[in-house]
């Protein structure tokens, strides 16, 4: 009787480690709701998420010092920890800091920007004595934590499976931190159930996909499917279909046009700090993942899904700025820039090679710090029924608060990709990869889409600054520390990467090629 | 010395200086605002001294580093056709802080913030003159239009707020279409052209003639578009009419040249055999330009809005001069683009007095006013005058070098153009005699301040452009000599040889001088 070895594949610990502790910390918080009393629960949650977040960054950091293509990949090449993972870790822990610093405002309004308990019917009397005094829930750190950790793994899975797991750790805790807005609940709940239930969908189509790519490849790790690609005596079909539900389920995520649906409602009702969140972090995971997923496992396939993504990424630069003109809410107005700025993306990502990914991955960082401020502002103009994000209301709020407005104007035209902005670096840099890729019908799209834009930023610039205070102009909150502090970096790292983008730019450059 | 750099970055920096003066203090603001752009004025006269007309190419130059993966730098310098422009800022800021001295208090806002948005924009228009850097250029190019929109949205007061706020949107959408494709280009040539901004590593590249003529079209309509040439002019006279005068004399006088400007240093060196391809349908634009812009100038109701449409049909001769491609029409459109921002410059500010006192814009609403002011009525008559190019002042000289240049080559061009002559006379002419002779519009009699003729600050703002007007008319050789070589290296490359050699044209024109 042979006796069954199981032969664990060995795991190199400290390449792992940033998700680990990630892992860890969320796990901590979840005890952390248990055991610690409801005073002092914010408090240590808040502390605990950062400390796990920033010495999750300092491992990330002194890794990068010692990743070799030798020792990047780790659990039998489930995981592959290169240059180009730690970067979009490290970006995803960065921008998840900034982010959980909007989480965890709580001075805005009494009991913070969520609600005490997402279970109780809305508007019942419980409900409301709820949303008038208890402070809110405390569950969405380990949550947030839980997504970052998730989403870091899927940055580096060098396996389609890996992939998935981490697609689904990190995207329920979104789900989740979607339905559990203070005010407007109604909102956030439709909000949840639809990001749910069409997120399922993508899933399922990624699930589809990955069988039908194993049904080619005898494998799910990229190197294989790589390697199958010209080998595999296997009809191409099946790898081809496969490809397109694997990208139908990562476009999800990115938010590009026809698989964009979802945006506008998820990020109006969600949170405003969770929509900043969702925004600059979920684009870093997502756009991390499509590229690996086409330049390590499928660039044999480049002839093939090139036109079918360049329609894609013209139909989402086009849908997004089209749409955005007609908003009138700003939520829905930023989540179809952020539909348009995937489209973007996709011209970097597209234009191929190292000058593609190294666009991709400035654009990320740069878009990742824009949209948070941007986002964080929102949640600073309110009156008695919290965040006023209609657009008539915020006429002449530059000249109640003229601070405010100025950094706004800032922000919007940083998306509208005015120079001395990271957003004209960024574009610039994506737009500079498509054309060396070959791509210039995508760049004429996409300077035919950055012009439509910049009429909804330009209004909302208009209507701070040149139109009359009406009596309904809400006030603007003085931000506490955490919310200053994030906006602050946010604005400044929009502003040094519009100045200086040097640094970054060779570092994007150094840092971009995976290990297959 | 590193003059480029100060004339660039000292605005700037006085704008931060008066944006932070407090609200209640609006005299210290106008003072310190006065001062920086006389600051700015001396390191303008010192730059012109040091330079040399005879010297390189581009001179002054400095470069330091910027985006090093891109090839990016912050590089400066100047040739003889950035030089004029940058006087004429240098010289036109200082003249219109002054005129504007009381304009910012009729609105309800910031008066510091005004002459703050003044500096700023000196210091933005002059960065898009000094660059010799390719993506510098596009980033002044760019944000040039942030302080000009807060000023005719916030302060152009002469007009309704809605108006100035459809202008103001206007201006800036147009802008921004233009410097949009104008990326596409830029990001186009630096693809093709070996990943480097540097405009001169840039001359020496030969692009195909596919590209050149797909990147031509890119830097050429957003020009046209800043110019503005025939059929991209519909912002200028809401702009223009909305703008408070001293603003509209900067914005007509200074910052639509960044547009011919564009196309002498952009479009003609880097792309040559594309502007040759692309020389007739320019200089139609212009042609229709000169002629559509001077009938509508002449049915104008609105004060401002009518010296707007002068200015269009003006920038016609400019373009035609400059798509001419002889040397002579080429020293005639950069001497134009200069002396256009004196006349024009004078005439804006001009206006700008007559509303003041009327507080109207529509030309109806005057009718004899020269009884009662009769030195301002004499200074717009000037003013009107050089508009029409009369002899003896100084746009004559650079209307006559652009209709000369362009007839050894392109007589019917030139025969077309000199149609525009005369309707510049129909429309100055009659501007002046419906707002200043004839009888006097009994209301007028009513208000206080059209009893007040020229005072002391007014008459020191036009003083100066009266008397460059006047000296560039009888000896503009100080000017030409400096544009005259500038020009020539800009138009080596897109001369055909049998226009290079207009010899006998130009010593008639020696001889007209």
């Amino acid at each position: 009787m042979g006796e069954l070895v199981l032969n664990l594949p060995a795991l190199a610990y400290p390449a792992l480690a940033p998700m680990l502790l990630l892992f860890a910390a969320a796990c901590a918080g979840v005890l952390v709701e248990a055991f610690v009393p409801r005073g002092a629960r914010n408090a240590v949650q808040l502390v605990l998420s950062l400390l796990a977040l920033i010495a999750a960054l300092i491992m990330v950091v002194l890794r990068a010092g010692k990743v070799t293509a030798e020792n990047a990949q780790t659990a039998a090449a489930a995981v592959s920890i290169d240059q180009a993972g730690l970067f979009l870790q490290g970006a995803i822990i960065v921008l998840g800091i900034v982010s959980m610093l909007l989480i965890g405002e709580r001075t805005l309004e009494t009991g913070g920007p969520f609600v005490a308990q997402a279970a109780i019917t809305v508007g019942s009397e419980l409900d409301r004595k709820q949303a008038a005094k208890e402070s809110g829930a405390t569950e969405v750190y380990p949550l947030a934590l839980f997504a970052i950790a998730g989403m870091t793994l899927f940055v580096t899975a060098n396996d389609l499976l890996v992939m998935f797991v981490a697609l689904e750790v990190f995207s329920l805790p979104l789900y989740l931190l979607c339905a559990l807005a203070r005010r407007k609940r109604l909102l956030s709940q439709e909000a949840a159930l639809k990001y749910f239930l069409l997120g399922a969908y993508a899933s399922a189509f990624f699930l589809f996909g990955l069988a039908l790519v194993y049904g080619f490849a005898g494998a799910v790790d990229f190197r294989a499917i790589h390697a199958s690609v010209n080998n595999s005596p296997n009809n191409v079909l099946l790898l081809i279909v496969g490809l397109a539900m694997l990208s139908i389920g990562l476009l999800f995520k990115a938010a590009a046009a026809p698989f964009h649906v979802w945006t506008p409602d998820v990020y109006q009702g969600a949170p405003t700090a969770v929509t900043a969140f969702m925004a600059a972090c979920t684009k870093v995971a997502a756009f991390g993942a499509l590229a690996r997923v086409l330049y390590v496992g499928f660039d044999g396939l480049g002839w093939e899904f090139t036109p079918v993504l360049g329609v894609i990424a013209v139909l989402t630069m086009l849908v997004g700025a089209i749409l955005a003109v007609t908003q009138t809410d700003l939520k829905r107005l930023l989540a179809y820039s952020s539909i348009a700025n995937a489209g973007y993306l996709l011209v970097g990502l597209l234009g191929g090679g190292k000058e593609g990914l190294s666009s991709m991955l400035f654009y990320l960082v740069a878009y990742g710090f824009l949209v948070i401020a941007a986002f964080g502002m929102l949640t600073l103009v309110r009156d008695a029924d919290g965040e006023a994000t209609h657009l008539s209301r915020w006429a002449g709020l530059g000249k109640r608060s003229p601070l405010f407005a100025g950094v706004f104007s800032f922000l919007l035209l940083a998306f509208a990709g005015i120079p001395l902005t990271s957003g004209f670096v960024a574009k610039f840099a994506v737009f500079g990869a498509g054309i060396a890729g070959g791509q210039t019908w995508l760049v004429l799209f996409g300077v035919l889409s950055s012009i439509i834009l910049a009429f909804p930023y330009i209004r909302v610039v208009v209507l701070m600054w040149l139109n009359e205070p009406g009596e309904t102009t809400p006030s603007v909150s003085i931000p506490g520390a955490l919310t200053s502090t994030a906006l602050m970096i946010g604005v400044l790292v929009t502003l040094v990467l519009g100045v200086w983008p040097s640094p970054l730019l060779d570092l994007t450059t150094n840092v971009s090629n995976f290990i297959r | 010395m590193k003059y480029l750099s100060l004339l660039t970055l000292v605005p700037l920096v006085g704008a931060l200086t008066v944006a932070f003066v407090p609200r209640a203090k609006p005299e210290l603001a106008k003072r310190l605002a006065l001062i920086w752009s006389i600051v700015v004025l001396a390191v303008g006269v010192a730059a012109w001294v040091a330079y040399k007309p005879n010297g390189p190419r581009l001179q002054l130059q400095e470069s330091y580093t910027w985006i090093p993966a891109w090839g990016a730098k912050f590089s400066f310098a100047v040739d003889g056709i950035a030089l004029v422009m940058i006087a004429l800022i240098v010289l036109l800021v200082p003249l219109v802080i002054l005129a504007s001295w009381h304009d910012a208090e009729k609105s309800k806002r910031s008066v510091p913030a005004y002459f703050a948005l003044l500096l700023a924009l000196e210091g933005t228009m002059i960065g898009t003159f000094t660059s010799a850097d390719v993506l510098l250029f596009y980033l002044f190019f760019e944000v040039m239009l942030v302080p000009m929109y807060f000023i005719i949205g916030s302060f152009g007061t002469d007009v309704p707020a809605k108006q100035r706020q459809y202008a103001a949107v206007k201006f800036f959408l147009y802008s921004l279409v233009g410097g949009l494709l104008m990326l596409a280009a830029v990001i186009g040539m630096w693809v093709y052209g070996g990943h480097t901004f540097d405009w001169q590593t840039l001359t020496d590249v030969e692009f195909t003639t596919t590209v050149q003529r797909w990147l031509f079209l890119g830097f050429f309509v957003a020009f046209a578009i800043k110019a503005p040439f025939f059929p991209f002019h519909t912002w200028l006279p809401d702009a223009g009419g909305a703008a408070p005068a001293g603003a509209a004399a900067l914005l007509v006088g200074v910052m639509d040249k960044v547009g011919t400007f564009g196309i002498l240093r952009y479009c003609l060196p880097l792309f040559p055999e594309a502007s040759r391809w692309f020389a007739p349908w320019a200089i139609g634009l212009s042609l229709i330009g000169i002629i559509y812009a001077a009938l509508v100038a002449i049915g104008q109701k609105d004060l401002k809005r009518l010296v707007s449409y002068t200015s269009i049909a003006h920038f016609g001769f400019i373009g035609v001069g400059i798509f001419a491609f002889t040397y002579q029409a080429g020293s005639g459109a950069v001497l134009y683009m200069v002396n256009h921002g004196l006349a024009t410059g004078l005439l804006f500010l001009v206006v700008g007095m007559f509303v003041a006192r009327r507080g109207s814009t529509l030309v109806t609403d005057f009718g004899g006013a020269g009884k009662l002011l009769p030195l301002l009525a004499g200074v717009f008559f000037i003013a009107g005058m050089a508009s029409l190019a009369l002899p003896g002042l100084a746009p004559f000289v650079s209307e006559f070098l652009v209709l000369i240049g362009t007839f050894t080559v392109n007589k019917p061009v030139a025969v077309i153009a000199t149609v525009g002559i005369i309707l510049a006379a129909a429309y100055v002419l009659w501007m002046i005699q419906r707002t200043t002779q004839g009888n006097t519009n009994p209301v007028l009699h009513d208000l206080a301040p059209m009893k007040r003729d020229l005072s002391l600050r007014e008459g020191i703002v036009v003083a100066p452009l009266i008397v460059l007007l006047i000296v560039l008319g009888f000896y503009p050789k100080p000017v030409l000599d400096v544009i005259n070589p500038a020009v020539q290296a800009t138009l080596t490359d897109v001369v055909t040889p049998e226009r290079a050699d207009p010899a006998p044209a130009t010593s008639t024109v020696e001889a007209g001088k």
